[in-house]
């Protein structure tokens, strides 16, 4: 199978996924989140065209907020 | 009764002028001393010793609580004390969030000290009128209203027969009584601290701190919520505490040098104008935007902690709230803040309860309040939220925990270990709202089963178990408490580092502490113990530096500057940690580094744990969290996700699940938990500086300059 590893979590990839893509499948609705793929930051106005290679490392960091 | 008339029924026990003192870089270096059991009104000064150990706020308070009990009062012993200290840096103007008050006092519910962090005018009041901290001793024989005049510099001590109890009302009786005039300028110089009917009758009592808001032309409500406080007032027989000033000026606190605050308060406002519509919308939904993020995360607790989603939490989105707050207003709970969370209700009439028919504006809910009289108790219905959220204010109850234990009542009634013979006929399952109310009001008037759930979910084990027979292994499996104290409204089942920012909390388990939900589970940044350990060492400590000074925590991490990803630590907001470097350096005229600023807090932190153990607490055994806090305790919770643990129960703990009962996994799921949470502790005291029995050690006390006589003798009987 063809994956991804999403905050140490091994996730399906699929051709043309993008950052969005990531997000959707993780359920990741916070509105506070640094995105970094294989260590480097993808900026918020390119998480729609961004494509995540297969393979990716993806860190999706949710800054604290809460509590 | 008009309020001139309430005031004629007021009979004068004791007036005392004093001299007034300004305020020199955030202190006046006194405290006003009163005793209820003979009237006693003085003045105390506080050492320079004092002062640079325990900073103001929690510390002052902790040390007065320390220096006038003994380890063994109780709560309802006239020598406890209820002890409201601002800090330092309260009452500044120019910077977000700066009016908050610690009120530290011996909990009914957890017989250790408890501190609660609160908004309202009352803080900054006390300290205008020229005292860091008010210290409160003994109990009245009667109703009475203690007035501190800043105006005239006097304080007196008034039986006060005939004003309401419940605070909606008793808020705005009394700052009409004592505003210069009825010019809601002057109005907005009073602020009250009140509790109400149900603080008499229950163990949850919060108190009720009050601004006048101009553009409403009504008193609005913060809350001192957590560990009993209200119910310890009444207990005093205090209705009411008074603050009143003449006017908020630009300096009050005559603080070293305003530039660099005025300078910071402007960057911030600057960050809050242009992110907050795309980061938390504090300005337009308070902390109630999270109820949607934790449903989606499953960290919402449902149906007492069980599950952490559900299919109707739709109906309390935060877009719900959105629609129902009034829009537009300025809901800062202190002058200058402007993250302006403080979202209310207006025109809201009750359907239920002596104020039925009322149209009323209601302070909320907050994420706290929806989740806990919400979700948690199964109800998905708004209105009826709001409606809890009044109540439990004017009478004067946490949301918090009345939402835990209501919830534990529901559980424990659904599992058969009470019954409608128990419960007065009432069908307790989760999501009924009209049981809710019944028991709210009940609870308002010290009847029935109200009355029972009222002494929390500890009390409640032991009622039921004692009196109805109930299974006492299954109730402290499911009874969300730690220490005697209610958890807040997060679940924590998947994060073995929040588990240890509740259970290991000095007051119990409050998310104040440390919130390290998504750092931990979500972002898997701190995967191992000693990643965990230090987080959870940084986080309550850091934290813990807001009750100092009298901040709010909230404009540190719910808005972030633009540039925070690209930091280091993006957790900890470097830019916002050097604004309260800057700031607390400002107003004190010292120059610390945001090391000290740690220091300054493990002084602090270490005296309360200290505080514990010598009230016979505080040590490892209390730490021990119930396992719902931890993991699936039933069938059912297992099932709601059994995909999802038997992965983990291949991966993390090795075993394969295929063939096994849903009891033998729940059971090995279970040991494989319960022997992390024990690895936990052990590494996070480690790093603490303490024993394996969760004792600061005495080397650790001397390195960072705690080692006072007093705390040397309790700790030396542990090390
Ligand atoms: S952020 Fe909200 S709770 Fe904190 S001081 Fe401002 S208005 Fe009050």
């Amino acid at each position: 199978m063809n994956t991804i590893t999403v905050n140490g979590n091994t996730v399906e990839w699929n051709e043309g996924m993008t950052v969005r893509d990531v997000l959707t499948v993780m359920n990741y609705t916070f509105r506070m989140l640094v995105i970094k793929v294989n260590g480097s930051i993808v900026k918020k106005e390119n998480w729609e065209t961004f494509n995540v290679p297969e393979g990716a490392d993806v860190s999706v960091i949710h800054l604290m907020s809460g509590g | 009764m008009s309020v001139k008339e309430l005031k004629e029924k007021h009979k004068l026990l004791k007036e005392m002028s004093y001299e007034p003192k300004e305020l020199y870089r955030g202190y006046s270096d006194r405290v006003l001393y009163i005793n209820l059991d003979d009237n006693t009104v003085k003045e105390k000064t506080v050492s320079e010793e004092v002062k640079k150990k325990f900073i103001g706020g929690k510390g002052y308070g902790l040390k007065l609580l320390w220096d006038a009990t003994k380890p063994e009062t109780k709560w309802n012993d006239n020598e406890n004390e209820i002890i409201i200290c601002p800090g330092p840096i309260a009452g500044i103007t120019q910077y977000a969030g700066a009016g908050k008050s610690l009120v530290v006092s011996i909990s009914p519910m957890t017989d250790i000290v408890i501190d609660s962090n609160v908004g309202g005018y009352f803080g900054p009041f006390l300290k205008f009128s020229g005292f860091d901290a008010l210290e409160i001793q003994g109990k009245a024989k009667n109703d009475v209203v203690i007035v501190i005049d800043g105006i005239n510099n006097k304080i007196s001590i008034e039986e006060a027969p005939a004003e309401a109890i419940d605070s909606h009302i008793l808020a705005e009786q009394l700052t009409e009584m004592y505003a210069e005039s009825s010019d809601p300028r002057d109005m907005k110089n009073v602020s009250v601290v009140s509790a109400g009917h149900a603080a008499e009758n229950t163990m949850i009592g919060m108190l009720n701190f009050s601004w006048y808001d101009i553009k409403r032309k009504l008193c609005r409500l913060k809350q001192a919520g957590r560990g009993g406080i209200g119910t310890i007032l009444r207990d005093k027989k205090i209705k009411a505490i008074v603050a009143k000033v003449a006017g908020i000026t630009q300096d009050p606190n005559h603080v070293a040098d305003m530039e660099p605050i005025r300078e910071r308060g402007a960057r911030f406002a600057k960050e809050m104008k242009e992110l907050d519509a795309s980061q938390c919308r504090m300005k337009q939904e308070g902390t109630a935007h999270l109820v949607d993020i934790m449903n989606d995360y499953n960290l919402l607790p449902t149906h007492n902690f069980k599950y952490g989603s559900h299919k109707d939490a739709d109906n309390i989105h935060s877009r719900v709230w959105n629609s129902k707050f009034t829009q537009g207003m300025n809901d800062g709970c202190w002058i200058g803040c402007t993250m302006n969370c403080c979202k209310g209700v207006d025109n809201f009439e009750l359907k239920t309860g002596p104020y039925k028919g009322q149209k009323v504006t209601v302070d909320g809910p907050e994420y706290e309040t929806a989740a806990g009289v919400g979700s948690n108790m199964g109800i998905f219905d708004p209105d009826a939220i709001i409606e809890l959220n009044f109540y439990c204010d004017t009478y004067g109850i946490d949301t918090i925990s009345y939402g835990t234990m209501m919830a534990f009542a529901m559980e424990c009634y659904e599992n058969g270990l009470i019954t409608k013979e128990h419960t007065g006929g009432i069908d307790l399952k989760f999501g009924n709202i009209d049981a809710a109310f019944e028991l709210i009001h009940q609870m308002a008037r010290g009847e029935g089963f109200g009355k029972i759930v009222g002494l929390g979910v500890r009390g409640m084990k032991k009622y039921f178990a004692e009196n109805y027979g109930a299974d006492m292994n299954f109730m402290n499996d499911i009874g969300m408490e730690n220490k005697g104290l209610e958890y807040s409204q997060y679940v924590s089942k998947e994060s073995l580092a929040q588990q240890g920012g509740y259970a290991m909390t000095n007051k119990g388990p409050q998310h104040d502490e440390a919130w390290l939900i998504f750092m931990d589970m979500v972002n898997n940044q701190i995967p191992s113990f000693e990643d965990k350990a230090e987080a959870l060492h940084y986080f309550p400590m850091f934290r813990t530096w807001f009750g100092l000074n009298g901040l709010c925590k909230l404009p540190w991490n719910d808005v972030e500057p633009e540039g925070n990803a690209e930091t280091d630590e993006p957790a900890k907001v470097p830019e916002h940690l050097d604004n309260y470097v800057t700031i607390f350096n400002a107003v004190t005229g010292s120059n610390i580094d945001k090391h000290e600023l740690i220091r300054q807090s493990e002084r602090v932190y270490n005296f309360q744990k200290t505080f514990n153990i010598r009230r016979g607490y505080g040590l490892r055994e209390h730490d021990a969290q119930p396992y719902r806090a931890a993991g699936p305790v039933t069938a059912e919770e297992y099932k709601s996700m059994e995909d999802f643990y038997d992965k983990k129960m291949k991966e993390d703990i090795g075993v394969d699940p295929a063939g096994k009962s849903v009891e033998e996994k729940i059971a090995i799921t279970r040991k494989y938990r319960e022997d992390r949470y024990e690895q936990l502790l052990d590494t996070v005291y480690h790093r603490r500086g303490w024993t394996k029995n969760g004792v600061p050690k005495i080397e650790y006390m001397k390195e960072i300059g705690m080692d006072l006589p007093e705390v040397i003798e309790v700790l030396s009987k542990h090390q």
